[in-house]
């Protein structure tokens, strides 16, 4: 009998011939439907399309259900689970060891905004070239729901316990201390939070996301201003976010009139359309009026609020060497002999 | 016509005093920020060129400016350069102070003091000099602002007419301490030699000591600690240092920052290595933590503060199995306590450090010299069993000056320890981090970057397999701690071995000590066999965990004194943990816990009456 073999279609392959599989991790452990699922596909995705070496991606995070979500992306990545609160000291350490690596930090709002405010505010200032991901559910969900710093006024626990403080506004803060890449998304915004990931790879220096990130278990229902009915009927984009990558050579027309093109360092280009007429991304003062503006009105602002390709990042300030540090040979980390005897002379 | 004070002629007659050569501990009282450092290092470096073993141990206050301060230089013929207690030749420059300080010491003892503050006065069984300080330091400093610093040298010239110390000397070791500074070298030793003029036409020798030519200096080099621990840091090829300022440990990272931008930019004129000031001690030991990770040798500097708010990382280290170096720069705890005197109270707070059953290697430098070997011991170590090494130094060693043989150069290679390369994988395939493949307990790691597919792994401070999986299985956390507890076990044999010291014949007491407790029991020991004809042996510890010497030591003696700076017997603790129960008995405690530097004879004295002598 006659048979026909069906080809199987190949799969299909990124510029260095990689697979999305390559860039798959572990099977997830959070509960069904947990918003840190979602930006772990967006990671994915985003890594696969970029066409990132995995070997040369490390993924720092701190402690919390989000710390844990690097173990369902990129298993051929090292990953560093840190203690709760310190994932940027971590990362700082590794990238200063290796300024090659490309790190991708996963942490929560929890281990952010409270315990971790500390190191994160000072990483923001070092512009330390990391992508910096805040998972934000406005609880603690790996202890089981309680407040965290970035729950809004009035938002109201299961427990009908209601949040009386004042939210952590994480962008702000980045963009006041030197972050040169901040925005905001919602881990249910596929298309938003895909354009906002590459073009954060892109980026270099510290770029700072917090993706609203709702928590089913403990954060979900109504009252809750972190959920996914919530922010569906809140959230107000500023823009709409096109990244067009250096290696693609497509030149689609836009619109100077209503699109602003940034040209990032690696020559990729962000095309900006502004659904806000007066809004400007490069602009780190009317950026951060612009989100205190929209505490005052209560608005749930998402996008790409500042940009600053330009800015030298913590490692040029250093003046590193170009080899990672880690693998200098002996013959350029020990000075010779005559460098010993000469420290000795002065001494003498 | 010479105005050595009535008093002491009344009191000492004009027969001539006894003559004491090369034996002597020369106390300065000053103020503090009042500049008095670069005379007393100038006294200090020209005993040292006359062949004279020293010490100069710098008593200051928690203050920048105006509180009382003290140095203190010992010169030893027999070369014992730990402290000394009693003070026999004083220069009274802060007059809040001088009158106590002329009231504590031993009659006999030699008094050199500003003029008007007439402390002639207060005894008559010492030996006054006055200075009229302010009226030769004008003529040689016409600018009154910089009067108050210069006339601190001064009493080097003083100083040096009356104790013998040669002129030439002193020149040299001022030009070298004003260095490239031409002009404030030359001012300074006008007044250094106003001083002496001043002391050769106006004073009389009364007191016993001076400071003749020797040849036992010869070749050696004066370094603190602190600086001693950079250059060994730089030499072991650091790369990555994160810190947080806190005295006393500040200057070890302010040395190093120097010595690396001398010797550590690359024909690229780029750094070979990155040095980051923290926010704070956590973000210092995260950073180490990553960077150790990533494959660097990583490093911070702190004292007890500091390694208190390091325990949670100390833990990740110990159980993710990171490398990485601290070094402690011990001070007198608890709490913000004596931020400026010595202290060896950290001992246990480290060995321990972290909860859960961390335990942590601890390197026990004496010297500047084992500062710089030790250094190299350290990122060994801490590559070789993949977990941070503490090195213990304290205030009276990393920041007070000391004599030493020159360094020598590193003898062998630097040792990465187990690391897979990307050849390695090809060649394996893939590999287990936490498997103990060689029976050491170590396991293999790779390093993030590393081009293979096989080569990452998840690093966690939850419970992980062998394959560094998530896992709470009671048989894997339980198989896990085992292997970790066996790589402190093999580590035994790897640390630095303590050194011996026996004395004649076969000595029934034993001394342990460690750190700068050894300048005052080699000196201690020799006052037992002197004065009480009583001989010891004395075992040097260097390193924890302890090795085998450690029981034998304490097998072989019927009472063991452990001597160190603490109030609660510290490492005595360590020691009754690690030894057969009954052993314990023969244990003993000779604590001391002013913040002082361990003397001799406050040794000798405890043993003697712990001997019931
Ligand atoms: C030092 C320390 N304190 C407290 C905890 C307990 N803890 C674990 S996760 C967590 C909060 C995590 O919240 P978040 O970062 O928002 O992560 P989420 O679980 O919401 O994703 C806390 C308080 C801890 N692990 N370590
Ligand atoms: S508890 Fe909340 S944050 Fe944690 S996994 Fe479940 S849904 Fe996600
Ligand atoms: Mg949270």
């Amino acid at each position: 009998m006659a048979t026909t073999t069906i080809p199987t279609p190949a799969p299909k392959i990124n510029r260095i011939g990689l697979t999305v599989l390559d860039y798959r991790g572990g099977k997830t452990t959070l509960c069904a439907g947990c918003g840190h699922n979602a930006i772990s596909e967006r990671i994915i995705d985003a890594m696969y399309e970029m066409g990132v070496q995995p070997e040369r991606v490390i993924k720092p995070s701190g402690i919390g259900c989000s710390s844990k979500s690097p173990a369902y992306f990129m298993s051929r990545s090292h990953s560093f689970n840190a203690v709760h609160g310190r994932m940027p000291s971590v990362a700082t350490g590794a990238i200063l060891a290796n300024r090659k690596l490309i790190a991708l930090g996963v942490s929560g709002d929890g281990d952010t905004a409270s315990i971790g405010i500390g190191q994160f505010v000072h990483l923001m200032r070092r512009n330390l070239p990391i992508i910096y991901i805040i998972e934000d559910n406005g609880v603690y969900g790996l202890t089981k729901g309680q407040f965290s710093a970035t729950a809004d006024l009035g938002s109201k626990l299961k427990t009908g316990v209601v949040n009386d403080l004042p939210p952590i506004d994480t962008c702000a803060m980045a963009i006041t201390l030197g972050a040169t890449l901040v925005g905001r998304s919602f881990s249910g915004d596929k298309r938003q939070l895909h354009s906002l990931l590459k073009a954060a790879i892109a980026h270099k220096g510290t770029v700072m996301l917090d993706v609203v990130s709702p928590c089913t278990t403990f954060n979900d229902h109504e009252g809750s201003t972190k959920s996914y009915k919530y922010m569906k009927d809140h959230e107000e984009p500023l823009q709409e976010i096109g990244f067009v990558p250096a290696f693609e050579e497509i030149n689609v027309e836009y619109d100077p009139g209503t699109t602003v093109e940034v040209t990032m360092h690696d020559g990729s280009r962000l095309r900006l359309t502004k659904l806000e007429e007066e809004y400007d991304a490069t602009n780190r003062i009317k950026a951060i009026t612009r989100l205190h503006e929209a505490h005052e009105k209560g608005e749930v602002l998402t996008g790409l609020f500042y940009v600053n390709p330009e800015a030298p990042s913590f490692i040029d300030m250093l003046n590193v060497t170009e080899e990672p540090l880690a693998t200098l040979p002996e013959s350029a980390t020990r000075p010779g002999r005559e460098a010993l005897e000469q420290a000795m002379e002065e001494l003498r | 016509m010479a105005t050595t004070d009535v008093a002491l002629r009344e009191a000492f007659g004009q027969r001539e005093p006894k003559r004491v050569v090369n034996n002597m501990s020369i106390q300065v009282a000053t103020v503090n920020g009042s500049g008095s450092q670069s005379s007393n290092t100038v006294l200090l470096r020209s005993i040292f060129q006359m062949g004279v073993p020293v010490s100069g141990k710098n008593l200051f206050p928690s203050n920048i400016a105006g509180l009382p301060t003290w140095y203190t230089i010992r010169a030893n013929k027999d070369g014992y350069i730990a402290r000394k207690k009693e003070i026999d030749f004083v220069i009274a420059m802060n007059a809040e102070t001088a009158q106590e300080d002329v009231m504590s010491l031993a009659p006999g003892a030699a008094v050199l003091y500003d003029e008007p503050l007439k402390l002639n006065a207060l005894r008559t069984d010492l030996i006054f000099y006055p200075v009229p300080y302010d009226k030769l330091v004008a003529p040689v400093c016409p600018e009154a602002k910089l009067r108050k610093l210069v006339k601190n040298m001064i009493y080097v010239g003083v100083a040096a007419q009356l104790l013998g110390i040669d002129m030439a000397e002193v020149e040299k070791a001022l030009r070298k301490q004003f260095a490239t500074k031409v002009k404030a070298a030359n001012l300074n030793l006008a007044a250094v030699r106003a001083g002496f003029e001043y002391a050769t036409a106006n004073l009389t020798k009364h007191d016993p000591y001076s400071i003749q030519r020797m040849d036992k200096t010869t070749g050696m080099i004066i370094i603190d600690g602190n600086s001693a621990a950079a250059l060994g840091c730089m030499f072991a090829g650091v790369t990555v240092v994160t810190w947080y300022p806190i005295t006393p440990s500040s200057s070890l990272v302010e040395t190093l920052i120097d010595y690396m931008k001398e010797y550590r930019i690359g024909p690229d004129g780029k750094a070979t290595f990155a040095i980051v000031q923290a926010e704070d001690e956590l973000a210092a030991i995260g950073m180490v933590l990553g960077a150790g990770w990533a494959g660097a040798r990583s490093m911070t500097a702190t004292a007890g503060p500091g390694i208190s708010l390091m325990a949670e990382f100390a833990g990740l280290s110990y159980y993710a199995e990171v490398p990485g170096v601290v070094w402690d720069i011990q001070r007198v705890g608890p709490s913000t306590g004596l931020p400026t005197r010595t202290s060896q109270g950290d001992i246990l707070s480290t060995a321990f450090l972290s909860h859960g059953d961390t335990k942590n290697i601890l390197l026990l430098p004496c010297s500047v010299a084992e500062c710089f070997t030790m250094a190299q011991d350290a990122f060994n170590l801490a590559e070789q069993f993949q977990t941070l090494v503490f090195v213990m130094s304290d205030l009276d060693l990393g920041m007070n000056n000391w004599m030493s043989d020159p360094f020598e150069y590193p003898k062998a290679p630097i040792d990465r320890g187990k690391v897979l390369t990307k050849e390695d994988l090809d060649r394996m395939g893939g590999f287990s981090r936490y498997k103990d493949v060689d029976n050491d307990g170590i396991g293999y790691r790779t390093l993030p970057g590393t081009e293979h597919p096989a080569a990452a792994y998840f690093t966690r401070g939850t419970g992980h397999n062998e394959k560094s999986g998530y896992s709470e299985r009671p048989d894997d956390f339980e198989k896990n701690m085992e292997r970790i507890n066996k790589k402190f076990e093999t580590a035994r044999a790897f640390v630095p071995r303590p050194e011996l010291m026996t004395g004649k014949g076969k000595a029934k007491i034993g001394i342990i000590a460690y750190g700068t407790s050894h300048w005052g029991i080699i000196e201690a020991r020799d006052q037992l066999r002197a004065e009480y004809d009583i001989e010891t042996d004395y075992l040097r510890l260097k390193a924890y965990p302890f090795s085998r010497e450690v029981h034998e030591f304490i097998e072989q003696h019927e009472r063991v004194y452990v001597v160190e700076q603490n109030r609660d017997a510290q490492m005595l603790c360590l020691i009754k943990l690690d030894i057969k129960p009954e052993l314990v008995t023969r244990l003993r405690s000779i604590a001391h816990i002013h913040g002082l530097p361990l003397d001799a004879r406050s040794v000798t004295d405890e043993l003697i009456s712990m001997e019931g002598k």
